[in-house]
């Protein structure tokens, strides 16, 4: 490993209290992410030291809170590498994100028999705010399927991408793990003069990201996930996408000016920001990415890989064939989300069991219902794993299936 | 007992694996009504033939956890036969004692007399109030039964 997991975990105090320290092992990163404490104190001093409303303050403390989130919003550009800062646009949520592009793109360029082609994969969040203008607009929504594995089955791409206007698909999936070839995706996409956006929900939080390389046009991205507060996501966009696009929210700040007959947007990224946004949390992003570029996603990376891989063999080792974990077992093409089915006990008595041995992990759909009916399950159990889970967590987890099994065959 | 053993004791593990009563009914003259649990994963039919205002046939099918199925089945045993009225009272029964609160299940202070309220092997599902989450998953057939009784007022 790159670097020192047991230092990373006192960085968190939820995982390294005293009550927590032995007994609580967090498995659920994939649905949310603990916080470190320089996050934590970057939220609180902020509240403490420079609040005022931003963008309009004609007073000093005004000023010191602008440029605290002017410069979280630099900071986040530079993590994904964007080129301009004002192609981060700052929503509540990676959700927010993607029904902005469907509501404000997709609403002014997709009309009736335009198609957007989705990935099978795909959580709710990127599903339907399809189907809502498919009710609305008339469009296509149209699948992109999956091999056995659960990798994207690509052989009939070219016929898939006929009538395409946007191709939509999770940069990692939050079921199987799944790693699509975005770069493939998006370049077929612009093939056929289509956009290509991606829920990075799964994997900005992961893995190093740049958005050249991955070439797509929109990508979307919530700060929970990746060490920072809730109620802040980003959508990213290419300027000249942003600059056509009309308004999704309106309200103050997104406007230049105002009459009782009309009024006229603001520049980008403000004309997608409308009214107070949520100042503290931006701040506490910027912290996140702060602390995130301090370990090194390279490193975050590797790591995840490693300890996915411990994971792979020790459950196979240990449980063989009475535990399925769905999706590709290649730790290059898939990352730290296992969706499991353990014997035939259900994913709730599963979770159960587990919780009272201090391993939290989630059970249910995902939100992802069209991929279970694909596997054929109604839910799952999932492990994520993150760069403060190492082999004990691994091993609490096998311990704790076990446990599981004893208790369902008595 | 612990909170486990007292959430999945035996009978309640008898009726997921053995369910009673599953299966489904000609619609109609039966009805139907189809439930999900919000803490996802769970699903439940319910099928039921009222002729003169008692339940003649009741059904049910589904997939879901240990904790919903059971509950469902147990369900199916407590009502049929019963009159209207009857399962009126049995699933307020059922109601109060998913309300019971976990603190005063310590003291035995509280609990639902199964000899009068018809709840019997009911009453095993006690425990899952000490599992807030899991209340859903054990009233999720008892909601789908109202379903159908909405579809009935309805026809």
């Amino acid at each position: 490993m790159s670097f020192d997991v047991s230092d990373i975990k006192k960085d968190f105090p939820l995982l390294s209290c005293e009550e927590n320290n032995d007994s609580l092992i967090y498995l659920d990163s994939a649905a949310t992410s603990q916080k470190p404490q320089k996050v934590i104190d970057v939220v609180s001093s902020y509240y403490e030291e420079i609040n005022a409303n931003v963008h309009r303050g004609a007073y000093r403390l005004a000023e010191k809170a602008t440029t605290a989130m002017e410069d979280a919003r630099e900071k986040i550009s530079d993590f994904i590498k964007s080129e301009r800062s004002e192609e981060i646009i700052f929503t509540k949520n990676a959700t927010e994100s993607m029904n902005l592009v469907a509501k404000s793109w997709g609403a002014a360029n997709l009309g009736e028999g335009d198609v957007v082609l989705l990935s099978s994969l795909e959580h709710h969040a990127n599903i339907v705010p399809w189907h809502q203008l498919a009710e609305s607009q008339g469009i296509e929504v149209r699948w992109i399927p999956l091999t056995e594995s659960g990798l994207l089955d690509l052989t009939d791409l070219d016929r898939l991408l006929e009538g395409v206007k946007l191709v939509a698909v999770s940069g990692a999936s939050n079921v199987l793990g799944t790693v699509p070839p975005v770069r493939t995706l998006a370049d077929a996409a612009h093939a056929v003069g289509a956009l290509c956006l991606v829920d990075a929900s799964q994997y900005v939080p992961h893995r190093p990201t740049d958005v050249e390389e991955l070439g797509c046009d929109f990508l979307a991205f919530t700060g929970h996930k990746m060490c920072g507060p809730t109620g802040i996501g980003v959508l990213w966009g290419r300027s000249e996408l942003l600059e056509q696009m009309p308004p999704f929210l309106g309200g103050g700040e997104m406007i230049l000016d105002v009459t009782q007959e009309g009024f006229t947007a603001n520049t980008i990224p403000w004309k997608f920001e409308a009214g107070t946004p949520p100042i503290s949390e931006i701040v506490g992003l910027g912290a996140a990415v702060d602390y995130l570029e301090s370990v090194g996603m390279e490193n975050v990376l590797e790591h995840e890989r490693t300890l996915t891989t411990y994971a792979l063999h020790t459950l196979a080792d240990r449980f063989g064939d009475e535990l399925i974990i769905h999706g590709p077992h290649d730790v290059s093409v898939r990352g730290g989300v296992l969706s499991m089915a353990y014997q035939d006990i259900h994913p709730h008595d599963v979770s159960q069991v587990l919780d009272d041995h201090g391993v939290c992990v989630r059970a249910g759909h995902h939100c992802a219902k069209p991929l279970m009916k694909l596997l054929g399950v109604g839910s799952t159990v999932r492990a994520s794993l993150y760069l403060y889970n190492d082999e004990s967590d691994v091993d609490a987890l096998a311990d704790a299936l076990e446990a599981t099994g004893k208790f369902f065959s008595r | 007992m612990s909170g486990l053993e007292d959430l999945y004791r035996e009978i309640i593990l008898d009726h997921y694996r053995n369910p009673r009563n599953q299966g489904e009914l000609e619609v109609p003259p039966a009805v139907m009504a189809e439930g999900f649990n919000p803490l996802c994963g769970d699903e439940v039919k319910v099928h039921i033939q009222v002729d003169d205002g008692v339940i003649v046939d009741i059904k049910f099918d589904g997939q879901g956890c240990s904790i919903s199925q059971s509950s469902a089945s147990m369900m199916t045993t407590a009502i049929t036969g019963k009159t209207l009225e009857e399962v009126e009272g049995i699933i307020y029964s059922f109601k109060q004692l998913m309300s019971i609160h976990e603190k005063s299940l310590e003291g035995g202070s509280e609990t639902v007399d199964s000899s009068t309220t018809g709840l019997g092997d009911l009453q095993a599902l006690q425990g899952v109030v000490k599992f807030p989450v899991r209340i859903k998953c054990a009233t999720l057939g008892w909601n789908t039964l109202e379903q159908c009784f909405e579809e009935l007022d309805e026809n």
